[in-house]
């Protein structure tokens, strides 16, 4: 299972605590987390990414084992720590505004 | 016995205050979506249960929710979640989520004769249509389901599944002035519907700053409505659009008698817009951006004079509502009830509503979080609540 971190808004909107735990079928990368992510939860769907263009929202930032991955291809492997569910896979709203 | 619902969007969730019709001792409810931007909170006329929200986020984007039950519980229109056990397809016969609720895309078909993807930016250049968020919820006055939404930026949508999905009702932005539209300050925002009682067909809107339009088929075709209006910050004052109409109103008895808060001015047209003139009369400052009217009194109409467009608050720091009791032009301050000095908040254009009991109540918010009420028409005001975080939208219901 992947763990996924999903910033305070976001879990009100789903109804969750803390993480989320995610099937991920074929390579994990953040595209496919997210289309996972969606597939569990469809109202998250617009709220990380485009619904027609899937392009990320600006002040959405990705990590991944400590390092910020945000501008990394979507399709990019992602460490062998998040895949196995050792490390969580974190989405962030950037901290900006009040 | 009657009872009060007022329906407040904040910009760090939505409160629901509710009072039996005496409308002296409330009760609050929420946050709901806290710490979420509520632009507004609005409940179907046929079925006062069924309440819309636009609830935003910079960081986020826009989100639908939808109650059933006079906002007790909340959902996302055909957005919940997907059960772990459920096989695609659904076995039960129910459609899988779609989470498409918050999902407005500009309409490029070929049947909107000419799909705009551009409009004019502040520094002349054109500029892409962006959606942001939705500004404005006018549900239905026939149908719970049928749902009409004013965006930035500025088109206008509509649902008719009950938020599950919206689709553009793209003749407005298709205009021939819509290349020319700009933003205001807040936006290039549609924060004003009204739906003619009378004729289904008829709607109004405003932009800023665009201005007004009407249209007489439902959506597909608008005309601009903005003849008598003056706006000194545009090289025509007078021109056919560029006008930053901060607000309209119409009483339900009188769909042809249209009032409008400008940015500057105070207007009203008798003839659906065709023609506006000026009613501001002797209001210590025609600026603002909310005007309600009277429920039983078509005549009777409410402004917030705010000191300029450089200084959003009331004049000499006295909180004063003004009502004319003879459709313009002769207004009295209201000031009983509400703080006479040191009072620097602003009252937004979506933030003042007006009940159907007898006598008529007003209500209106601030950007200092106080939501206030007059169960008299206006003469007496007190605070139903005083520190709620800064007031973007009041709609209230009367139910029976």
């Amino acid at each position: 299972m992947i763990r996924v971190e999903i910033p305070f808004h976001l879990r009100t909107l789903a109804g969750v605590d803390g993480e989320v735990a995610l099937t991920v079928d074929g390579e994990v990368t953040r595209a496919s987390i997210l289309d996972a992510l969606e597939t569990r939860y469809p109202m998250l769907r617009g709220t990380v990414r485009d619904h027609v263009t899937l392009k990320q929202r600006p002040l959405v930032r990705f990590f991944a084992c400590k390092e910020d991955i945000t501008h990394d291809p979507p399709t990019a492997p992602l460490p062998d720590a998040v895949a196995s569910g050792a490390e969580p896979f974190l989405i962030v709203g950037a901290i900006a505004g009040g | 016995m009657s009872a009060i619902r007022v329906l407040v969007g904040t910009r760090k969730g939505a409160f629901i205050l509710t009072a039996d019709g005496a409308r002296e001792d409330w009760s609050v409810s929420g946050p709901h979506f806290a710490g979420w931007e509520i632009y507004h909170v609005k409940g179907s006329p046929v079925d006062p249960d069924r309440i819309y929200a636009s609830q935003t986020s910079e960081w986020f984007g826009q989100v639908i929710q939808r109650s059933n039950d006079g906002g007790v519980t909340w959902e996302q229109p055909g957005s919940g979640p997907k059960l772990p056990e459920t096989p695609p397809g659904a076995e039960d016969g129910e459609p899988m989520p779609q989470g498409k609720s918050n999902m407005f895309v500009y309409d490029t078909s070929v049947e909107t004769g000419k799909p705009l993807t551009t409009h004019q930016w502040y520094d002349g250049t054109q500029h892409p249509w962006e959606f942001a968020r939705v500004w404005h919820l006018e549900p239905s006055l026939t149908d719970p389901d049928t749902v009409y939404a004013g965006v930035e930026d500025a088109a206008l949508f509509r649902t008719t599944d009950g938020g599950q999905t919206w689709h553009e009702l793209a003749g407005l932005r298709g205009h021939d002035t819509g290349a020319d539209w700009s933003p205001g300050a807040g936006g290039m925002c549609l924060h004003t519907i009204l739906l003619d009682p009378a004729d289904p067909e008829r709607i109004y809107v405003a932009i800023s700053a665009a201005g007004s339009f009407r249209t007489l088929d439902g959506g597909k075709t608008w005309t601009t409505i903005n003849r008598g209006l003056s706006s000194s910050f545009m090289p025509d004052p007078t021109a056919e659009i560029g006008h930053c109409v901060h607000r309209l109103a119409m009483h339900p008895s009188n769909p042809d008698r249209l009032f409008m808060q400008k940015h500057w001015d105070v207007m009203r047209s008798d003839d659906a817009g065709a023609n506006w003139y000026e009613i501001s009369g002797n209001l210590p400052s025609d600026f603002g951006f909310p005007i309600e009217v009277h429920a039983h009194e078509p005549e009777t109409v409410y402004v917030v004079p705010i000191e300029s467009d450089s200084l959003h608050y009331p004049p000499e720091g006295k909180l004063r509502v003004y009502r004319s009791r003879t459709g313009g032009n002769e207004w009295e301050a209201l000031t009983n009830g509400l703080p006479q000095k040191d009072c620097y908040v602003n009252v937004l254009r979506d933030a003042m509503a007006a009940d159907s009991l007898d006598p008529c109540g007003i209500y209106f918010g601030t950007t200092g979080g106080q939501v206030y009420v007059s169960p008299d028409g206006g003469d007496h005001w007190s605070s139903i609540v005083q520190n709620l975080p800064s007031v973007l939208s009041v709609e209230v219901q009367t139910l029976s």
